[in-house]
């Protein structure tokens, strides 16, 4: 037995014998004429273009339909083509010169420094193969049911084509943002990246555990029972807690608990309906701001903001300043070398000490409020006087817009409840509402990094937490003031029950985690 | 350049569809001096990368110049369809 860790790219359960798919490197083919060799490009070109038709004839998501359609698009594309055309004219074989062609293209995404740009290169590297495998005569292997497949890579219409039921993925290569990775989440199969694939060779039998970003190879019988088990109760909780998706969540005594969703971009709100949830109860803005060159202007926040709240309905949008710092940093605008960032010139304290970034976000928050249910939180508030001047900044930006004619509305404005400073003396802070962000809320009351996994048993809620909790929803009760939970504690079904017990009744989740937000609730 | 992404995969696809279904030589670029890019190949496309808020010129030479402008200028404000 032997167990590997990755990197969980799409979650869930799998057992099942090891396949590993080789790179379907075309075989070397005789070459024949100049004329022989271009018409066998054609005709592997047109065979490609007709698999990739039919492929998208039958996908039904969207963004499924997208990867394929790009394949199209860049087959269609002269450009891509020419280079081996003209290989062949000059005496190559088509399947050499089609890879020098394609080659090229892969290596100009992959040496790119942009993420998303790296991960299309799957996309032409998955075109290679499939015009390849029309040239070389042979058609890549189907991927059987029921299995683990491990490979360095994989192509997107590769995954596409393959039946997944009670299977599983481990690549060495891509993120979790690769199209693969995006597909795998969406369809519910279970996979791992960053796992070498060479220790895989001559193993045979796995079981795939993307809950706890592991791959435990040859398991003997004890281990393969137990996780079977764990695996029969996951499913069928998947099945128990779906029923729960969407419904208003209720508890077992009949207390309405309002569910609502974290999100960090507009995208995100493409696969979830708007009828499962109660709200966003966080939009962390960091997204606009970060791996740019420049800040995002005025318009084209309001543009993102808007385009969140009308997705809302009328559902309350609390959006989040910028907080960034700490683990977020934004080249040019967070201070390089702080020795302890996470105590650092973050949230707040770094949007007062740049005040022409922070209006430029509020005057665009005043704008997307008119006519929504959109409210506006501070992270990172420390001091009363923090707040306050964040309410002069957001008034004064409204005075200005309306002076300019702009339509605009003044939002409520809330606060993180994450110092422990602000915590303790909540009573003294005049916000519209209070959001307790449990990670950082912690991690400062326990004097534990939230990033050092040695120490995970000091991340967990313990007594000065939840008697934090619980004073703050008294206050809130009191003064008639909204207080939820935005952190990850929220999303985590085991604490649910206490964190209902302590009084909060707003809890704002990971999308993905929201049924079973909702059913264990139904359970407390 | 409204879209989210940039002109990444799925906005470039649309705006090469679209400069494909008129007859004129149509170019883009993202500085009104140029360098101008074919808008029917996507891999010049692609090539540009073309950040998210780049603000996009349009040149087109031929027949149906005047319309394939109008129409990719509209694609771009509708945010390649993508939006809601």
């Amino acid at each position: 037995m032997l167990l590997l860790t990755g990197i969980a790219a799409a979650p869930g359960l799998a057992v099942g014998p090891l396949v590993r798919l080789a790179a379907a490197d075309t075989a070397h083919r005789a070459r024949g004429s100049v004329a022989h060799e271009r018409k066998a490009l054609i005709a592997a070109l047109g065979a490609a273009r007709e698999e990739l038709v039919a492929l998208a004839a039958i996908t039904s998501d969207e963004e499924a339909a997208g990867i394929v359609e790009f394949q199209i698009a860049l087959l269609d594309d002269e450009e891509l083509t020419a280079p081996a055309f003209i290989a062949i004219a000059a005496g190559d074989a088509a399947d050499a010169a089609w890879r020098m062609a394609m080659d090229q293209q892969i290596d100009d995404y992959r040496s790119s420094d942009s993420e998303y740009f790296r991960a299309r290169a799957a996309d032409l590297r998955d075109l290679f193969e499939r015009v390849g495998g029309h040239l070389s005569g042979s058609v890549s292997a189907a991927i059987p049911s029921g299995v683990i497949v491990v490979a360095d890579d994989l192509a997107p219409s590769r995954f596409l084509a393959a039946d997944w039921n009670n299977g599983g993925l481990v690549l060495h290569r891509g993120g979790v943002t690769s199209h693969v990775a995006i597909l795998a989440r969406a369809r519910g199969v279970p996979m791992l990246v960053g796992v070498e694939p060479a220790i895989l060779e001559g193993r045979l039998h796995a079981l795939l555990d993307a809950q706890k970003g592991m791959l435990v190879i040859d398991p003997d019988s004890a281990t393969r029972a137990e996780f079977e088990r764990r695996r029969a109760a996951y499913r069928s909780q998947r099945t128990a807690e779906a029923k729960y998706l969407g419904a208003d969540a209720k508890s077992a005594s009949g207390k309405r608990v309002r569910v609502m969703i974290n999100i960090a971009g507009a995208g995100e709100l493409d696969t979830i309906d708007p009828a499962h949830v109660d709200g966003i109860g966080l939009v962390r803005t960091e997204f606009l701001f970060q791996g740019r060159e420049r800040l995002p202007d005025e318009n084209e926040q309001y543009r993102t903001y808007r385009r969140i709240v009308d997705w809302a309905g009328g559902r309350p949008v609390t959006i989040r300043t910028l907080d960034a710092g700490g683990d977020k940093p934004i080249p040019g605008l967070t201070l390089a070398g702080e020795t302890n960032p996470f105590l650092g010139v973050r949230g707040v304290r770094l949007s007062l000490r740049h005040p022409e970034v922070l209006r430029v976000q509020l005057r665009a928050l005043a704008r997307a409020a008119v006519g929504a249910n959109l409210k506006v939180m501070i992270p990172m508030v420390t001091l009363p006087d923090e707040l306050e001047r964040c309410r002069a900044m957001l008034a004064q930006s409204a005075a200005e817009l309306m002076a300019e004619g702009t339509p605009c509305a003044i939002p409520s404005l809330g606060m993180m409840v994450e110092v422990p400073a602000a915590a303790l003396a909540i009573e003294e802070f005049d916000a519209d509402f209070y959001s307790i962000g449990s990670n950082d809320l912690i991690q400062y009351l326990s004097a534990a990094s939230r990033d050092a996994p040695e120490l995970s048993a000091l991340a967990q809620p313990g007594p000065a937490f939840l008697r934090v909790v619980r004073s703050i929803v008294a206050h809130g009760a009191q003064n008639g003031r909204e207080v939820s939970l935005c952190g990850d504690l929220a999303s985590e079904q085991r604490h649910v029950r206490t964190l209902l017990e302590c009084g909060l009744n707003v809890f704002s989740v990971a999308p993905a985690a929201l049924a079973a937000v909702k059913a264990a609730i139904a359970q407390c | 350049m409204l879209h989210e992404v940039g002109l990444h995969a799925r906005p470039s696809v649309k705006l090469t569809q679209l400069a494909k279904s008129f007859s004129s030589r149509i170019e883009f670029a993202s500085a009104a001096d140029g360098p101008w890019t074919d808008a029917k190949s996507i891999v010049k496309v692609m090539k540009t990368r073309t950040p998210k808020d780049a603000l996009l010129h349009f040149r087109a030479e031929g027949a149906d110049a005047q319309a394939a402008v109008n129409a990719l200028i509209a694609l771009v404000e509708r945010d390649f369809e993508t939006g809601p």
